[in-house]
């Protein structure tokens, strides 16, 4: 498979057809988990599936954000999506998911935390983002980020009756100032290429997670253990800011 | 308590709607998808392969291992703590004694076939769907099978034996909650889970129930099968 999807890409070519810069068709549902969580958006790029469910609860500030609403983010890669994954703890690579995904949701500054405080220093809202695979061939990345963001925007406020959280209603959704998505861009050789399926995931030189709200950079990861010059950096990143428009489009 | 209506409508032993599909997930050996009402059961298959750690290997035949999920967001209340509980392990494992009777792991001699149950949304009755996810998930896969295997909550509420509780019916003081699995043609109980107070006659009239309900399942399982070897 190495000389495989290398020799290709030799010619610009990749093992399904597609561009260099071409995604795989993108796909989003809403609600898959309407009955049960506050928001929850399935999205498929390609053949990769991932789950993003929010669930919502009232707890306590941080100390140092006594006025502002708690963001959790979690990926939990799942044996069922792939036969690399096993059960157990979380592995290093899905806190780096969550940890990417994270970043550019809270960095952006897309939810407006200030107005998820009900009581200063007491009650705020906690937002708890859980991130789950159903299949993984490949880019969980930008599929965890898309899933995440778009689950934010299915959520809505549950009723709360006398400072008690009721889940079985649901009011206004959440104070959102954009929507923040991470476009992944990989390197196999000199070659640039937009989210690589499973397979060429395992020939990536590096890798460059960019999250992007509007037209700004909100968050930034580079994975693969070849260095990238100044301009090969330029380069993804106008890239990135380039394909950002066409995963925007499809929330 | 007399019991007149069910609250959704249903008749005394109607199951809620129930939706099943195959290969749903691309990269596992076999796959499934199974909701019934709200409660919404993906289940994937792996497998045979290399079982670890070695010293579970049997060497007469192949081990089935089942691991049942909640998402953390697919709870009625608040979020669900991620990662195994008492509940899920206990789950996990009479998902595999409900299963084991009607696979033939003969040639598979010290290896696994891992079958792991997420459920997206949960409602009731999530470890018998769990259970009808995995049954379908492991014909998909290949996997000798001698019958197949299909699982329903039934219960007493009130005064009358029900098909297929929901949370609401399970809420009721004294409702009595009973999970079931048959093997198809066998018509054999290969689960049994029951909590709550009730006459032995009661028992009898629910797994006559459960066998209905789980004859019609079955029906639906073969189904959805076929569907995805018809084009």
């Amino acid at each position: 498979m190495t000389i495989y999807i290398k020799t290709l890409l030799e010619k610009d070519m990749r093992e399904d057809g597609r561009k260099l810069d071409e995604y795989r068709p993108i796909k989003i549902q809403y609600g898959v988990s309407a009955k049960s969580a506050e928001g929850s958006a399935k999205v498929c790029i390609g053949e990769t599936e991932v789950i993003a469910g929010v669930k919502m609860d009232i707890g306590k500030p941080f100390l140092d954000t006594p006025n502002e609403g708690v963001l959790m983010v979690n990926a939990e890669l799942t044996p069922l999506s792939s036969p690399e994954f096993q059960l157990g703890p979380p592995d290093i690579e899905s806190i780096e998911i969550s940890r990417v995904v994270d970043r550019a949701i809270r960095e952006s500054k897309a939810i407006d935390f200030g107005k998820l405080c009900i009581k200063k220093g007491e009650e705020v809202w906690m937002v708890f983002v859980d991130i789950y695979p159903l299949n993984d061939a490949g880019n969980l990345f930008d599929a965890a980020s898309l899933a995440a963001i778009a689950a934010i925007k299915d959520a809505k406020f549950p009723e709360v009756v006398k400072g008690k959280v009721n889940y079985k209603k649901h009011a206004k959704g959440l104070p959102l100032k954009g929507t923040p998505i991470s476009c992944t861009i990989g390197m196999i050789g000199n070659k640039i290429l937009v989210d690589p399926t499973n397979e060429e995931e395992k020939e990536l030189d590096a890798r460059l997670t960019i999250g992007i709200m509007g037209n700004k950079i909100c968050s930034l990861q580079k994975g693969g253990e070849k260095p990238l010059s100044i301009e090969e950096t330029e380069k993804i990143i106008d890239l990135a800011l380039k394909k950002v428009k066409g995963l925007e489009k499809k929330l | 308590m007399k019991l007149t209506k069910r609250s959704d409508g249903r008749k005394f032993d109607q199951m809620r709607e129930i939706e099943a599909k195959v290969g749903v997930v691309k990269r596992a050996d076999g796959s499934a998808m199974f909701k019934i009402g709200n409660s919404i059961a993906y289940a994937a298959v792996y497998g045979p392969r290399e079982l670890h750690p070695g010293h579970l290997q049997d060497p007469t035949r192949g081990k089935l291992r089942c691991n049942y999920n909640m998402m953390a967001f697919s709870g009625s209340g608040e979020r669900v703590r991620p990662g195994p509980n008492r509940r899920s392990k206990e789950i996990g494992l009479v998902t595999e004694k409900a299963l084991t009777p009607v696979l033939d792991l003969s040639h598979y001699k010290n290896m696994a076939v891992d079958v792991f149950i997420e459920l997206v949304q949960t409602d009731s009755g999530t470890r018998c769907a769990g259970i009808c996810a995995a049954a379908m998930a492991l014909a998909d896969a290949g996997i000798p099978m001698r019958d197949m295997v299909s699982a329903i909550a039934v219960g007493k509420v009130g005064d009358k034996v029900l098909v297929d509780l929901t949370k609401e019916e399970e809420d009721v003081e004294e409702a009595v909650d009973m999970a079931v699995a048959f093997t198809t043609r066998g018509g054999e109980v290969t689960l049994l889970q029951m909590d709550g107070i009730i006459e032995k006659s009661d028992v009898k009239e629910s797994l006559k129930a459960a066998r209905k309900a789980c004859e019609q399942i079955s029906k639906i399982q073969m189904e959805a099968l076929k569907k995805k070897y018809k084009k």
